[in-house]
């Protein structure tokens, strides 16, 4: 088999610190990747930011309006005869699990290597599902890298496997591999021969006629890899004390090593389908068998099944992110280990820092004028959610992206709610999944309002674009999409566009969405304070004369304001930090006591 | 197995301060001297003002991302709070910790408004702290950095107090530190590194209480009662969207009442905004109870 090599570019040296992240995208592009598609989502984003970097003549990479789109897009690459790839993260997997459950079993013609980060511990995001389910689910092998060099490693070998055994291969990431960088060995980009569209109806169409037949190759095929990896260099059998021997896989198998280093060790590369003979031999060769995997018990309950007399969950924790301390518990509980004396935490009291929305961010307001509807709020995924917080407290519901608007059509349908229903949803989100529930409020007559949060970015992930904001992934300009003329050819009729920094209207607008009959939608216009641009300007200033000590301004949330050293009646007046404000005046527009204003004319207040 | 154990360098503060920066300079020095490194963070929600932290690990054979509770030869906190946060985390025999002593006070310290309310940001003096922990550096960085022209530069400042806890030659930290400060701060961020270095090496003294915004609580000289007559009310709704404390609400008959007593801190808003003299608040002999 010929290849094209091209050589590490222009003196680039041979190894790098890489994160995870950017060392599958490494490997995709070492292993000739022509196409990748994305939605961004914690921790998966840079994967697509990574892989943008590369020279436009090796591939494309682009931002998608949704997972099942971005797998879509990467499978229609893959029928033309080019590997390809997608990433997203773990409930995103959710989304495009329809296009999975069928491309699975169509097969690829250019490599298919789907990527898919978790999320243990829920740093970044709304559940902690195990995507190795979803793995046997769809049988698609489930690569488990350990750290950012198997992340190069494994994203290379994935595109040789799903192209050896015709099927996408799942690279399972973790937010904790996906930002860990240590050193990575590069390789040179070796483009495979192309190939082009392979006239296959009976492979490529899947009607019932054609998807029977194609059901067995699939159980097939898993033997076949199975037996691929009974032999493969990529698990590692690590000779150490025969008492015990611990099966690992992932991220855990660093915890291994530094809890118990002397320890028997199979490290698997693969969690679907498993090597069942060599874990076997393994099994055989050390008097007690330990499973050690993040999340649920995928590898031990198909072990116990085998009939191998595997332990694991007794010991270690189900639910969050494992770590050295999580592995070192579990193996005292396990009796491997003495216990540890119990070290009494420090007697300090810091102070609670949960996230916050920006100084300025335009969804403090919107939050304030939605609260002040004492309305019922289905809320959505992005940064808006935190409004479900003090001081905001406004969001009643959240579930998954584009739930917003359906849950609303639901509530109303349900008759119970006598407060006006409201669903909040920011513009990538709503371009995400908020056009068909929108749609079905419009087609059963729902009496809604959808308030259209339209910062003009992907704000949650670090700013991405999408494709309301006229730039792909690339930054070169594309199609932009005008939310207004959107909503309108959805149906609905009662459409306004308020500015997010204009109080009394926002208010004003929002009582009369409330209170029209039907689906109303509103767009909460302004762009986010930090991309793509960082917005700051002239700072605002507290007038302490003026100022009652009300604290109202503090009900904004915002970390610009605190605590000025001056008290009226016991309490502290306010006080502005300069270097936070970006003087968007929402705190002076609702200050019942016109105390803030511009700090060039509130001369020595600070 | 290697019974050298990697040195572990725990790297905290607030999204937007540099964390990333800081443990950047680190892995990058150690990579250079030839020593395995991994560095793990988690971001996402760490720009909206929250807690960042930043592990990085070195030494001829690294396993774990993340350094192992109470294993952490190094704290380095960017900011004080955050700091006290990650105590546990430090070796108790052994581990240096070196914090700025600099406040960024977060908008939930300040949920206390009632009359005599205090803030709730960490209450401890950084001389009591560093009397617990042992080896331990409080500097005002950010002062030092100000001094120098830019708050921004305090990276630079703790970088040169956490180089006098570690091995490598100081020329082998600027060298490196000139690749991550932007072109034109060059100069600056070095002066910084070297003001931090002498700050340690000319006998860490403990800081003295840094400034705390607000610090001194209130003095509580009387209680409040609010009275709504109802008669004069005409349910326009204005004191219950005024009230900062969202304590008032119409009730069945459409009158104002006061349902969330506790939280009222008396301000008077309702009674000024009132277009009816309907509310009153009365201020009272008695202190509010002590809290």
């Amino acid at each position: 088999m010929t290849k094209t090599k091209t050589p590490p570019q222009g003196g680039e040296e041979a190894a790098r610190p890489l994160t995870g992240n950017e060392a599958i995208a490494r490997g995709a592009w070492e292993a000739g990747l022509r196409v990748a598609a994305a939605y961004p989502g914690t921790p998966s984003t840079e994967i697509l930011e990574s892989l943008a970097r590369y020279p436009t003549d090796d591939l494309v990479a682009q931002w998608s309006t949704n997972e099942k789109v971005a797998l879509d897009v990467a499978a229609g690459a893959c029928f033309a005869g080019v590997r390809a790839l997608a990433a997203m993260k773990h409930v995103g997997l959710n989304v495009a699990a329809d296009a999975l459950m069928s491309q699975t079993y169509i097969g690829v013609n250019g490599g298919l290597v789907l990527v898919v980060c978790d999320d243990p511990g829920i740093h970044s995001s709304q559940n902690e599902q195990d995507t190795r389910l979803f793995c046997r689910l769809a049988m698609v092998p489930c690569l488990e890298p350990a750290d950012a060099q198997e992340a190069l490693d494994f994203t290379r070998a994935a595109f040789e496997l799903s192209e050896r055994y015709d099927t996408p291969v799942l690279i399972r990431s973790t937010t904790r591999l996906s930002h860990t960088r240590s050193v990575v060995r590069l390789g040179t980009r070796e483009v495979p021969p192309a190939r082009t569209f392979r006239d296959d109806p009976r492979k490529n169409v899947m009607i019932p006629a054609h998807a029977r037949g194609r059901h067995p190759k699939l159980i097939e095929r898993e033997q076949a890899v199975a037996a691929f990896f009974a032999t493969s260099k990529l698990n590692r059998w690590e000779k150490g004390d025969r008492s015990l021997g611990i099966v690992t896989a992932g991220m855990p198998y660093a915890y291994i090593k530094e809890v118990l280093p002397g320890a028997s060790v199979l490290k698997l590369a693969v969690s679907y389908p498993l090597p069942l003979e060599l874990i076997r031999d393994f099994a055989a060769s050390v008097d007690r068998l330990l499973v050690v995997e993040e999340l649920e018990p995928v590898i031990e309950t198909e072990l116990r099944a085998a009939g191998l007399a595997a332990e694991g969950k007794a010991f270690f924790p189900r639910t969050g992110e494992l770590s050295p301390e999580a592995v070192r518990e579990g193996l005292e509980m396990a009796g491997v280990l003495p216990a540890r004396p119990k070290v009494n935490p420090w007697p300090v009291q810091p102070v609670a820092r949960p996230p916050v929305l920006c100084p300025g961010c335009p969804h403090t307001m919107s939050y304030m004028a939605i609260r002040a509807l004492e309305a019922r709020v289905a809320g959505d995924i992005g940064c808006y959610t935190l409004a479900a917080l003090e001081p905001l407290r406004s969001i009643d519901t959240c579930v998954a992206m584009g739930s917003s608007i359906a849950n609303a059509v639901g509530m109303a349908r349900a008759g119970t709610e006598t407060r006006p229903i409201i669903a909040t949803i920011g513009d990538s989100t709503f371009l995400h999944a908020g056009i068909p529930p929108l749609i079905d409020a419009v087609y059963n007559d729902a009496n809604i309002t959808v308030i259209i949060l339209d910062n003009h970015i992907t704000a949650m992930t670090g700013g991405q674009d999408h494709a309301g904001t006229g730039r792909t992934l690339r930054g070169e300009g594309a199609g932009r999409i005008d939310f207004e003329q959107m909503v309108r050819a959805c149906g609905v009729k009662w459409i306004r566009r308020v500015d997010s920094y204009d109080v009394a209207t926002m208010y004003q607008t929002f009582r009369e969405a409330a209170a029209y009959k039907g689906v109303s939608v509103v767009i909460s216009d302004r762009p986010c304070v930090l991309d793509p641009v960082r917005i700051k300007g002239p700072s605002l200033a507290v007038n302490l004369t003026n100022c009652t000590a009300c604290q109202s301004c503090m009900n904004l949330g915002c970390p610009a304001i605190g605590w000025d050293e001056a008290t009226l009646d016991g309490r502290h007046k306010v006080k502005i930090n300069p270097e936070l404000c970006i003087g968007c005046t929402l705190c002076a527009q609702i200050c019942p006591a016109d105390g803030i204003h511009a700090a060039l004319t509130v001369g020595g207040a600070e | 197995m290697s019974a050298e154990r990697p040195t572990n360098v725990l790297i905290v503060g607030v999204g937007g301060q540099g964390v990333i920066m800081v443990s950047k300079v680190l892995a990058a020095l150690a990579q250079r001297q030839g020593l395995q490194v991994k560095q793990s963070e988690v971001h996402g929600m760490a720009k909206r003002g929250g807690s960042v932290f930043s592990h990085v690990r070195f030494g001829p054979e690294v396993w774990s991302p993340v350094i192992p509770r109470g294993e952490a030869d190094i704290l380095v906190a960017l900011e004080w709070a955050e700091g006290l946060r990650w105590l546990d985390a430090l070796k108790r025999d052994g581990g240096t910790f070196i914090a700025d002593t600099q406040q960024i006070v977060p908008p939930i310290a300040f949920r206390d408004r009632r009359p005599g309310g205090r803030s709730a940001y960490a209450p401890q003096a950084p001389a009591a702290i560093l009397e617990m922990v042992g080896t331990g550096y409080a500097l005002d960085a950010t002062r030092i950095a100000a001094g120098l022209g830019n708050t921004r530069f305090a990276n630079s400042v703790l970088l040169g107090a956490l180089s006098t806890a570690l091995p490598f030659a100081a020329e082998a930290w600027l060298a490196v530190l000139r690749q991550f400060v932007p072109p034109a701060t060059v100069e600056p961020n070095l002066q910084a590194f070297r003001a931090g270095r002498d700050w340690v090496e000319s006998g860490a003294r403990p800081a003295e209480p840094a400034a705390r915004p607000a610090d001194a609580a209130p003095v509580a000289t009387h209680a409040h009662r609010v009275e709504i007559n109802a008669s004069w009310c005409k349910g326009c709704n204005i004191c219950v969207r005024m009230c900062p404390e969202r304590c008032l609400r119409l009730d069945d008959n459409g009158i104002a009442a006061l349902v969330r007593d506790g939280a009222c801190t008396g301000c008077h808003l309702c009674e000024w905004l009132c277009p009816d003299f309907a509310i009153r608040v009365h201020d009272e002999a008695a202190p509010s109870p002590a809290r």
